[in-house]
């Protein structure tokens, strides 16, 4: 079995190093015709970059995507000074450099990759997924019965923030930072799943859709894990199921073919303040350009925040949709369970994450509020600020440095839920609804609680769980998101996460004989609190 | 200022500290010569385990206590001098109280066995013996091989600790069954199965006869008493239980018997000076209660009833009825209410076995009236607040079965027993209950 697991290991590493090196290979070579195609399809009436370009890069052969970019986006920029000091605004390229040098990188870009797109699919993809799942099904026998199987996390350097939780976090930060700010280095990575983006939506895959592949694959193959690790407790199976079914479906599938029939793209479940450009003007036009299917998604998408989000928070807790359904609670609780326990658990953590969250929950209203305004009014400024320029700050900091890079790059050292605990709007909202009004609760049981610690360890919201059960107080926090860990590790039944009735007294408050004693613990739990 | 001098800086210590706190604004001081901040005892093994580093087991920040104006001392205390009121230390320093809690918990029994002081051979109580196995256990490579000496709860733990290391353990247990003075047959062999199941070589019936040494004054082997067997290895654990951590006391006014003797009130016989938690002895068992009770829960109690009478609102310590858990590997275990190893006269009892084999509960009855007297669950988790209500209010066995599904306490969507259960019961007794479906208002009916 140990054999098995290192052969898949090994088998995992070559198919990540072969994915690590496809950026710094291929050739890029871009015709005049090819240029003049682009100029044209553009509408670029910058002959400063034409020239630029024709003397610097065209009918030239580049062998990896950096300085074939460098000269695009130099190109760009040197020309938008010059427009911009003559005031020239109608030859300015509004473009962002990089997605513009991806366009065309992507159009001219050649070599092994390109050509056989199934093979480099499957020494990347393939190889990954075959050589995880030789690593992981075997647990279904190296772990022994089925229970809670902590052994060893905190002496492993992957899960203990160790040299290779530092590794794994430089390279994903650095995924991260190509994915969301040069995906013309990454055009080789697009071209592996082409093939999949032709047959579903038809068109060639964006950085975006290799993406959302990506997303899709460690989340099933995470999945996997998830079932042989917590194979006897079936909250946990149901819970990575309905995460995975939503993440493919609704995220992944359902968009991809909506495009292939000419409707915008729309993932259903994705709820405003965390779909935080629902309201922007690009989206409100396309919306309503598209007749009645635009429409049914603008009323769906405002029904879902305004109504169905809080009513399944009264009834259910926020757990459904962080733990249930969302894509960013979904990668969390595959892809980043190994790393629940790295949360900080201190009281500074929780204060900081209060201000944090409701700040961003703060920022992003505000934002939708002046872009709504502008929208009717026709402004394109509120107050001398320019809407665009707050979104394009909320757009970068808190939807690709925030959301992204430090989101999921730092899972190795922060723990899994860096993002739903201190950054995510629509949790700052549900957390809201779930802390004052709601039915779900996770009961502590009596006086069973021995102080140990491992739900506190394991909660990837950092919630000090063990700091109420000890006291046989219920846990009513804002930022549980129901994972129901806390309760699984539990060596002593003492948590339960349930739906009872949301009568103050009874969600908040122990009876005073449970915990054996009968002085007046009542009266000490008030004083507690 | 009142000064509150507690010795001990386990649940029972802190406890009796937090309270007195929050209840007046004496002057209060812990000593141990354990560790400087608290810790969790009942998490030592998953520390060892690698499930949670030390400091995950110390349930308050570390700035908690100077916040709260408790102060921290480290040290052994070797002698109390009750008519000066002082306290000396094992380091010559001294110290005065007004007021005195002795809170020094246990420290497992060794039986004079041969053998039992040389290196490699170690309780599985204090933080030094976690360091200690540590040293002599750290992998399969330098331990081939570990005994256990005592099947307790502890003993259980410590083996599940070194398989989590593929130590290979052979578990030596006194008695026939594992545990089998506690629990009855059918969960005892239950357990039994299990043991094996993670590969632990389990001998019942059997006791140790030495513990053989190396030139170097480090274990070799052990002998069995029964067999004459010798089974070589390089780590003993001594588990065959714990007794009252006081003998520094020997020499006091205090009075002693296996732990500091007290009443209701945790008063000892000198005033001013008190014992809580593990090394205390009631001068009679409260209720079927064992007169020293070494569980967390119970060292809690006592710490928040003395931190009342300690200021101002004299209580009598009332622990309620019985409860208890723990994990056997990985079968979880609940108690409610008593089920003896052995049922009693008046009594009468229920039990159902999944037949997985890993899930079982036993009722236990009153004959002739019918009331519910007690429960074990394995592998269910259940409800202490149903339970306790119920006691309480002396419930039927049967009135127990019909809302069985109240007391679930097991994660959502796990699979309910609780048909089977009372189909079993009623087939069994000749009866026709049924059960009722789970009602929230029964459950939170608090009063
Ligand atoms: C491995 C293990 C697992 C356990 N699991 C469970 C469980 O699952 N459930 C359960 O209910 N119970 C469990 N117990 C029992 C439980 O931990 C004890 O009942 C509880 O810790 C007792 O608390 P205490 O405050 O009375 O004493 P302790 O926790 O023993 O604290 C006493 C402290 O006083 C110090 N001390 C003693 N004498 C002196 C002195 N002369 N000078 C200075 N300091 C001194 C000691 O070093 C120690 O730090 C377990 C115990 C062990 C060892
Ligand atoms: S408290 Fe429990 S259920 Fe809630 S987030 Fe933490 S571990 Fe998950
Ligand atoms: S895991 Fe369970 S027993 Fe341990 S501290 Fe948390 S609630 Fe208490």
């Amino acid at each position: 079995m140990k054999t098995i697991q290192n052969l898949g290991l090994s088998i995992f590493l070559l198919g990540l190093a072969i994915f690590t090196i496809l950026p710094f290979i291929g050739s890029y070579e871009i015709s005049s015709e090819k240029l003049e195609e682009i100029v044209n399809n553009k509408g670029i009436k910058s002959e400063l970059f034409i020239e630029d370009l024709k003397t610097t890069t065209v009918g030239k052969e580049f062998s990896d995507p950096f300085s074939f970019s460098s000269n695009i986006t130099s190109a760009i920029a040197n020309a938008n000074v010059t427009h911009k000091e003559k005031s020239e605004w109608d030859k300015v390229i509004w473009d962002k450099p990089h997605s513009f040098s991806y366009q065309i990188a992507k159009d001219v870009g050649g070599g092994p990759v390109k050509e056989n797109k199934g093979l480099f699919w499957f020494l990347t993809f393939g190889l990954g997924i075959i050589g995880a799942l030789l690593y992981i099904i075997p647990g279904v026998v190296t772990l022994g019965p089925a229970g809670i199987k902590n052994n060893g996390i905190w002496f492993n350097a992957a899960t203990n923030r160790g040299w290779i939780g530092w590794f794994a976090f430089v390279f994903l930060v650095g995924f991260y930072v190509l994915l969301y700010f040069f995906p013309d280095y990454i055009v080789n990575w697009t071209y592996v799943v082409d093939p999949f983006s032709e047959s579903l939506s038809g068109n060639m895959a964006s950085q975006w859709f290799l993406y959302g592949f990506l997303y899709c694959t460690v989340m099933t193959v995470m999945a996997i894990r998830m079932y042989i690790k917590y194979r006897h407790n079936k909250y946990q199976i149901l819970r990575t199921t309905s995460v995975l079914f939503f993440q493919i479906v609704f995220a992944f599938l359902i968009p991809e073919i909506l495009v292939r029939f000419e409707k915008p793209w729309y993932d259903f479940k994705n709820a405003f303040p965390l779909d935080y450009d629902f309201f922007f003007k690009w989206n409100l036009d396309d919306l309503i350009a598209n007749g009645g299917f635009g429409l049914f998604i603008l009323v769906w998408g405002i029904v879902l925040t305004v109504v169905i989000v809080p009513i399944m928070v009264y009834f259910f807790g926020k757990r459904w949709y962080c733990s249930w359904v969302c894509g960013c609670g979904g990668l969390a609780e595959t892809l980043g369970d190994p790393y629940r326990q790295l949360s900080d658990k201190s009281l500074k953590s929780w204060q900081v994450e209060r201000w944090l969250i409701h700040g961003v929950l703060v920022f992003a209203i505000a934002m939708t509020g002046i872009t709504l305004y502008a929208y009717f009014t026709g402004a394109d400024a509120v107050s001398g600020i320019k809407t665009q320029t707050i979104q394009d700050i909320y757009g970068f900091l808190i939807g690709s440095i925030f959301a992204g890079v430090i989101g999921t790059g730092f899972y190795p050292i922060f723990g899994n839920r860096v993002w739903c605990r201190f950054g995510c709007p629509l949790a700052a909202y549900l957390g809201i609804i779930q802390r004052f009004k709601s039915k779900f609760r996770i009961t502590t049981n009596g006086g069973q609680c021995i102080s140990c610690g491992n739900c506190s360890t394991y909660c990837e919201q950092g919630i000090d769980v063990r700091a109420y059960a000890q006291k046989g107080q219920n846990i009513v926090r804002s930022s549980c998101v129901g994972c129901g860990i806390c309760s699984a590790v539990c060596p002593r039944g003492v948590l339960k996460l349930e739906n009872g009735s949301d009568d103050g007294s009874t969600r908040y408050e122990t009876p005073e004989v449970i915990l054996g004693n009968d002085i007046d613990l009542f009266e000490m739990l008030e004083e507690n609190k | 200022m009142e000064h509150i001098v507690i010795i001990g800086n386990g649940i029972s210590g802190v406890t009796a500290a937090r309270h007195i706190r929050k209840l007046s604004d004496k002057k209060i001081t812990i000593i141990s010569a354990e560790t400087e901040y608290f810790f969790s005892r009942t998490a030592l093994m998953y520390v060892y385990m690698g499930h949670m580093k030390f400091e995950h087991t110390q349930p308050y920040e570390n700035w908690f206590w100077k916040k709260n104006r408790i102060e921290l001392k480290k040290g052994f205390v070797k002698e109390v001098k009750d008519a000066s009121k002082e306290l000396v230390f094992a380091s010559g320093e001294t110290m005065n109280y007004d007021k005195l809690i002795i809170a020094t918990g246990s420290k497992p029994n060794k039986f004079g066995w041969p053998g039992q002081d040389l290196e490699g051979v170690m309780g599985m109580y204090h933080k030094q013996d976690l360091e200690n196995l540590e040293k002599y256990a750290p992998n399969n490579k330098a331990c081939n091989r570990a005994v256990i000496v005592g099947g307790g709860l502890i003993g259980i733990e410590l083996a599940e600790m070194l398989r989590s290391r593929d130590i290979p353990v052979t578990f030596l247990v006194r008695e026939k069954s594992f545990w089998n003075g506690v629990l009855p047959a059918g969960e005892s062999e239950m357990i039994n199965r299990h043991i094996k199941e993670h590969h632990i070589d389990l001998r019942l019936g059997v006791n140790l006869q030495e513990i053989k040494s190396d030139e170097s004054g480090k274990v070799k082997s052990i002998i069995i008493k029964e067999t004459g067997e010798e089974i070589p290895c390089t780590v003993v654990g001594l588990t065959a239980g714990v007794s009252p951590n006081v003998d520094f006391l020997k020499d006091s006014n205090i009075e002693l018997g296996r732990g500091v003797k007290v009443n209701r009130r945790l008063e000892t016989n000198i005033p001013d000076i008190y014992a809580i938690g593990d090394c205390a002895e009631q001068h009679e068992a409260i209720g079927q209660r064992r007169p020293i009770e070494a569980v967390w829960y119970t060292g809690r109690m006592m710490g928040e009833t003395l931190a009342q009478t300690l200021c101002g609102n004299p209580k009598d310590y009332n622990p309620g009825h019985w409860f208890n858990s723990a994990k056997f590997l990985d079968i979880e275990y609940q108690t409610y209410g008593w089920v003896w190893a052995q049922p009693k006269e008046n009594e009468a009892r229920f039990y159902w076995e999944h037949s997985d084999g890993k899930i079982c509960i036993h009722i236990n009855y009153d004959k002739n009236t019918n009331e519910f007297i007690g429960i074990n669950t394995f592998g269910i988790r259940m409800r202490h607040h149903s339970f306790d209500a119920w006691l309480n209010e002396k419930r039927s066995v049967e009135y127990v079965l019909e809302h069985l599904a109240d007391a679930n306490f097991d994660p959502e969507f796990y699979k309910l027993h609780e048909k089977d259960i009372v189909a079993k019961f009623n087939q069994e007794n000749n009866t026709n209950i049924q059960l009722k479906k789970r009602s929230w208002k029964r459950i939170f009916q608090f009063s």
